[in-house]
């Protein structure tokens, strides 16, 4: 009895232990993703977070955006060498005088992947469902350019013929504004403004429904250079070249796989041992190898956002707005951007991005540790003395905890004042910043599009993203009534800049460094062409397997 | 010896709790190991208790332009990105590290051995209950519940322990438990019943001591395993706080770095590593000299 | 024996029901709601997804459906992943974390187990010290350091085994098994050098050593049984750590499990998704407390005699 008892448990080990061995070994082909890759023509790519969904008028991120842009195609897309406007569907557009009026003309020849026309009328659709208060569009309001479209959006209209958005016939679609808006084509090729296609959704639920079943492998019908083929959470999606797009012929990819990859220092190893082509980002301190050692494969480019530091005006020692400039002269910028975050950074010493198309506003402060202690100093608080502890607020990353480290040590020592750091994940600390439960905060913002507006028409009065609560009644003159009227664009900007200035006189946030955009790149993928959108034309690039065996290690 | 004579000699034994710690002591004494781990722990604690004296410089001391450099005269163990002096910065991470290792670890330890030792020992419903309320808290999500700690006390290093207690007692409360069932049919315990000693005198003088081998070497394991947390918790915003250091924070922060500076993982990796071997000889001296048993060879 | 498991299951609903109730309060008490983002979402929208996902009920009137459904197996929609079902979401992630588990516990009980026996056969020589030194640094290191340094060695240096993926490439699943499994190693080696060496110095040990059996046979036959009691105890709470701790493994390997929904939608406030797999996670740990008792009892007749007078 016992020695049959312990030969089962005997067999059962030998069983499980050669499984082990079996699984865990198998025979080494030894071949990497990029070497495969090349020779097949498919791309891997390095795409942050976990994707949510792809249906364009529910999802809210860029690794999102990566993908949906290989899969959709607006009605214009973009050069990603200058950003300016170029063909897609629409095959030309007017522009009426006043600005205000959009004519376009879709190419005959756009297609959906399964065959159908892309028409006027599909794109009228599209955007009447990506207005659908039911659906949850996040970002419903980058069609609020056109007429009506807000009010409809926000159920105080609900007649759709009044929203500016005509079908003159299959295929020419007509676009009324409330204002001239200087750059709405740029808004066509946000995926907010993609076409879906109106058969595919209607055949898996209703057009307004949440995560019904249309974006699936085997469903999805898209009319980009790709076509969706597998999508598994956590490990990839992969799109493959889409034969019946309109300008197929220029596509030199067989496929893309995006894979979606949080640690950063997992991605840059994953590029190490030729599995990826192109990273999301690169660990900070691995910056000053790479530009030492392989400098052809990293790549950095000015990124149109500002990281900055809100600040609470509503407690009382920080509604002071000499306390805030003195906060924001003794932070050494320079310093943080070349000894901390070292990837090439800007300090930033306006809101908007210096030369954001065109436009620069005026810096209105610098670093000058010895004015800052005299203002400290006027405003009651002369050597830091008497100045309340006081909380710097972060959302839980290494980054920012490091930058919050050295700027809590360059205020206390120029200024002589307590900071004490706090983190909070994510959501709380989402949540402490909205209720304004915070004293200063660290933020980030990046451009939805290139124009000054992007960044300033966030901080007027009560508007959803200040926070601070900071308001100034010129600032908001100018912003939402004189700005958006004016249709000279030197005018304009004159116009921004002396909102700017008024934000930038009153310190409600305190800008720290212009974001840099940094990645790894393959020497055998061609074509990517840098710009400060991070915007990728995947149709252009290309792959050459002469340069598989490039060493990376 | 015949069986009952063996009985009541461990009975006797266990009774005169003194002559058990002091037997303890005298073994511990004979060995080295366990005296060279003692030793090192004792000189950890000192030199954690000094540290504001004696630390070559301040642990929150940045130099930007000097950034990390390896060890060198000026800085024995090298500086990390911010140009900290790394000795002074583990020296200052060992007062959290060691106080959260050892509070942490005594809480979860006093909770899981009585816990443990009453479960085992009372039995039936008892028993079940009681065990059934481990299973509910090892299944709650914890990092739902740091975050509400967080957000419903702030941050707090009292909530560290708290937190770390909470779990770190559960494991423990299990190992206990299935000693003491094995125990409780053997025949000093069953005689010491029908002697009439009350359950209380039985779980202290018997129960709990009998039970002390296999929880010396789980504390031993839970100290690094608590120290850890402390980094993982102050990571999510729970426990300490920048510029504050621990041993595992400091870790955790070399991970990322390893292969640009690895002194920033090194030194804090030894240091921890030296701990736990002393830990470890240590407790392993303590579970041999308490070991009535083995004591009659 | 069969009475016990019973009870010990039918005990298994209230403890459930404790787990659901107190989880589904404790995520909608934490701050932060599912919708929140970086760029603040316009009232409207979120009075529509609230709306969509139920909840603006009041809390109970939730609480009740939310039971109804998970009486029938519907574990509710994941808020992060719209139009996908919590029980897709686990279905998908659970064979590749199991999978994980059980090559990771293998690893661990293969070295742990031969380490701590092998040491406790001569306590205190270097036959001890040597395989309890390996496991205290097993212990040291976590797997957030275990993992980047055994892919830095073999992955990026030697180049011998892939850095990530999970059945992509050949050999890819036999690091991340290494490092999840290496930490309980070390605890296994600890867990049964101890219970070895309690049990060696036992009178029926003795017993059998003086009857003369071969050392081996009184170690495997008669030291095993009992000395492994703790390694017994410690192992269902392990499988079950296997399961849902893998995450750090799993983001380092780039592996699809469970464990990174399950971190995933704490992070996100998935309140669906953290409940599902809280349910899921505690059904799994009662089973399998229950089964490592269940062993216990296996090995050690005497508790099978208490245990059938207990009840």
């Amino acid at each position: 009895m016992y020695n049959k008892k312990k030969r089962g448990k005997t067999l059962l080990f030998t069983a499980l232990f050669t499984l082990l061995i079996i699984e865990l070994t198998g025979c080494s082909s030894g071949e990497n993703n990029v070497t495969t890759g090349n020779r097949e023509g498919i791309l891997h790519w390095g795409n942050g977070t976990d994707p949510q969904e792809l249906d364009p008028h529910i999802v809210t991120g860029i690794p999102e955006h990566h993908i949906l842009t290989a899969l959709l195609e607006g009605l214009v897309a973009k050069n990603p060498a200058t950003l300016e406007p170029i063909p897609a569907v629409a095959k030309t557009w007017q522009i009426s005088d006043d600005g205000k009026t959009y004519t376009f003309q879709l190419r005959r020849n756009a297609v959906w992947s399964n065959g159908d026309p892309v028409t006027a009328r599909d794109f009228a659709w599209s955007w009447w469902r990506a207005l659908q208060p039911a659906l949850g569009n996040q970002y419903a309001y980058m069609l609020f350019p056109i007429k009506n479209s807000e009010a409809y959006a926000k159920g105080e209209i609900d007649d759709f013929s009044q929203v500016g958005v005509k079908v003159i016939d299959n295929h020419t679609l007509k676009v009324e504004l409330t204002h001239a808006t200087p750059y709405f084509l740029q808004l066509l090729d946000h995926y907010s403004m993609f076409p879906v296609h109106r058969a595919t959704i209607e055949k898996f639920g209703k057009p307004d429904e949440r995560g019904s079943l249309w974006t699936r492998p085997g469903n999805f019908v898209g009319n980009g250079p790709f076509t969706l083929k597998e999508w598994q959470l956590f490990k990839r999606v992969t799109v493959i070249k889409n034969p019946n797009y309109w300008d197929a012929d220029k596509v030199k990819l067989n496929g893309i796989n995006f894979h979606p990859i949080e640690n950063v220092t997992t991605e840059e190893r994953m590029f190490r041992s030729g599995q990826l082509h192109h990273t999301a980002s690169i660990p900070i301190d691995k910056v000053a190898v790479y530009k030492k050692d392989k400098p052809h494969q990293l790549l950095t480019h000015p990124y149109l956002g500002n990281y900055f530091y809100r600040i609470n005006t509503k407690l009382p020692h920080l509604s002071d707005k000499r306390v805030r400039r003195a906060l924001a002269m003794s932070i050494n910028s320079q310093q943080i951007t070349e000894q901390v975050t070292k990837g090439g950074e800007v300090p930033a010493h306006t809101f908007t991005p210096p030369d954001t198309l065109g436009y620069t506003a005026k810096s209105a402060f610098e670093f000058n540790p010895e004015k800052a202690r005299e203002l400290l100093a006027e405003a009651g608080y002369p050597n830091g003395k008497n100045f309340p502890v006081t909380e710097l607020l972060y959302n839980t990353s290494e980054g920012h905890r490091k930058i919050a480290v050295a700027i809590q040590q360059m205020w206390n020592q120029y200024l002589g004042v307590n900071i004490i750091l706090n983190n909070q994940d994510w959501k709380v600390y989402l949540d402490s910043v909205t209720n304004g439960d915070y004293s200063i905060a660290r933020a980030g913002w990046i451009g939805d599009y290139v124009d000054p507006n992007t960044f300033l028409d966030m901080w007027v009065k009560d508007g959803g993203n200040n926070g601070t609560g900071w308001s100034n009644p010129r600032y908001d003159e100018l912003i939402l009534k004189l700005a958006p009227k004016t249709k000279d664009r030197n005018e304009r900007y004159k116009l921004m800049a002396e909102a700017e200035a008024i934000l930038l006189e009153d310190m409600p946030i305190i800008p720290i460094y212009i974001y840099n955009s940094k990645s790894l790149v393959h020497p055998s993928l061609k074509g990517l062409q840098p710009n400060i959108l991070n915007y990728v034309l995947y149709k252009n690039l290309s792959l050459d397997p002469s340069l598989s065996g490039v060493k990376l290690n | 010896m015949s069986e009952p004579v063996a009985v009541i000699y461990k009975i006797e034994q266990a009774e005169k709790g003194t002559s058990l710690w002091q037997d303890a002591w005298i073994r511990l004494r004979k060995n080295t190991m366990a005296l060279f781990g003692l030793g090192v722990i004792l000189l950890l604690c000192i030199i954690a208790l000094l540290t504001p004296f004696i630390a070559p410089y301040g642990y929150e001391e940045q130099n930007l332009l000097l950034g990390a450099v390896p060890p060198s005269t000026e800085h024995w163990l090298g500086t990390d990105i911010f140009g900290r002096d790394m000795l002074t910065r583990i020296m200052y991470g060992s007062r959290v590290s060691l106080m959260v290792g050892f509070i942490a670890t005594g809480v979860a330890l006093i909770i899981g051995v009585l816990w443990g030792t009453i479960a085992g020992f009372a039995g039936g419903r008892v028993d079940a209950v009681m065990m059934r309320l481990v299973d509910i808290l090892y299944a709650l999500p914890f990092m739902i519940f740091i975050v509400l700690l967080m957000v419903v006390f702030g941050r707090n290093i009292l909530l560290l322990f708290l937190a770390i207690g909470a779990v770190e007692w559960l494991t423990m409360a299990r190992i206990v438990r299935g000693q003491v069932l094995s125990l409780r049919r053997q025949e000093f315990i069953e005689a010491a019943i029908s002697l009439g000693l009350s359950r209380w005198t039985i779980i202290r003088r018997h129960l709990i001591p009998n039970t002390l081998g296999p929880v010396i070497v789980y504390t031993t394991l839970t100290i690094p395993s608590v120290m850890l947390l402390e980094a993982f918790l102050s990571f999510l915003g729970l426990g300490i706080q920048p510029p504050q250091s621990s041993w595992g924070l400091l870790i955790s922060y070399g991970v990322e770095t390893m292969e640009e500076y690895p002194w920033l993982l090194l030194f804090p990796g030894l240091t921890l590593s030296i701990t736990l071997f002393a830990l470890n000889f240590l407790g392993d001296g303590l579970r041999d000299a308490l070991d009535v048993r083995s004591s009659k060879d | 024996m069969f009475r016990f498991i019973l009870s010990r299951l039918l005990q298994a609903i209230p403890v459930l029901l404790v787990v659901i109730t107190a989880t589904f309060f404790l995520v909608r008490a934490a701050p932060g709601g599912p919708f929140s983002a970086e760029k603040a979402v316009p009232p409207e929208v979120i009075k529509a997804l609230e709306a969509q996902y139920k909840l603006d009920q009041p809390m109970w009137q939730q609480y009740v459906s939310y039971l109804n459904d998970l009486a029938h197996g519907d574990f509710g929609p994941s808020f992060r992943y719209p139009g996908r079902t919590v029980d897709e979401l686990i279905s998908g992630g659970l064979p590749i974390t199991a999978e994980l588990a059980l090559y990771a516990m293998l690893v661990a009980l293969i070295i742990g187990v031969s380490a701590g026996v092998f040491a406790a056969l001569k306590p205190n020589t270097p036959q001890d010290y040597v395989p309890m030194s390996a496991a205290m640094v097993g212990i040291c290191m976590p797997s957030f350091l275990m993992g980047p340094l055994l892919v830095l060695i073999f992955g990026i240096w030697l180049e011998w085994l892939p850095v990530s993926g999970w059945g992509d490439l050949p050999g890819d699943k036999i690091l991340p098994a290494i490092t999840l499994g290496s930490g309980y190693a070390a605890f296994l080696a600890r867990l049964s050098r101890g219970g070895m060496l309690e049990i060696m110095s036992q009178d029926y040990i003795r017993t059998a050593r003086a009857k003369g059996l071969p050392e081996w046979v009184v170690v495997l036959k008669h030291g095993l049984r009992g000395g492994l009691i703790p390694v017994v105890a410690f192992l269902g709470p392990a499988f079950a750590g296997l399961l849902s701790g893998s995450f750090v493994v799993e983001t380092i390997f780039q592996i699809p499990g469970l464990g990174r929904f399950y971190v995933q939608a704490a992070f996100n406030r998935d309140y669906t998704m953290i409940l599902g797999t809280t349910v899921f996670f505690a059904t799994l740990i009662i089973l399998f407390n229950l089964l490592s008792d269940i062993i216990a009892v296996w090995i050690n007749p005497k508790l099978r005699h208490q245990i059938q007078e207990g009840q």
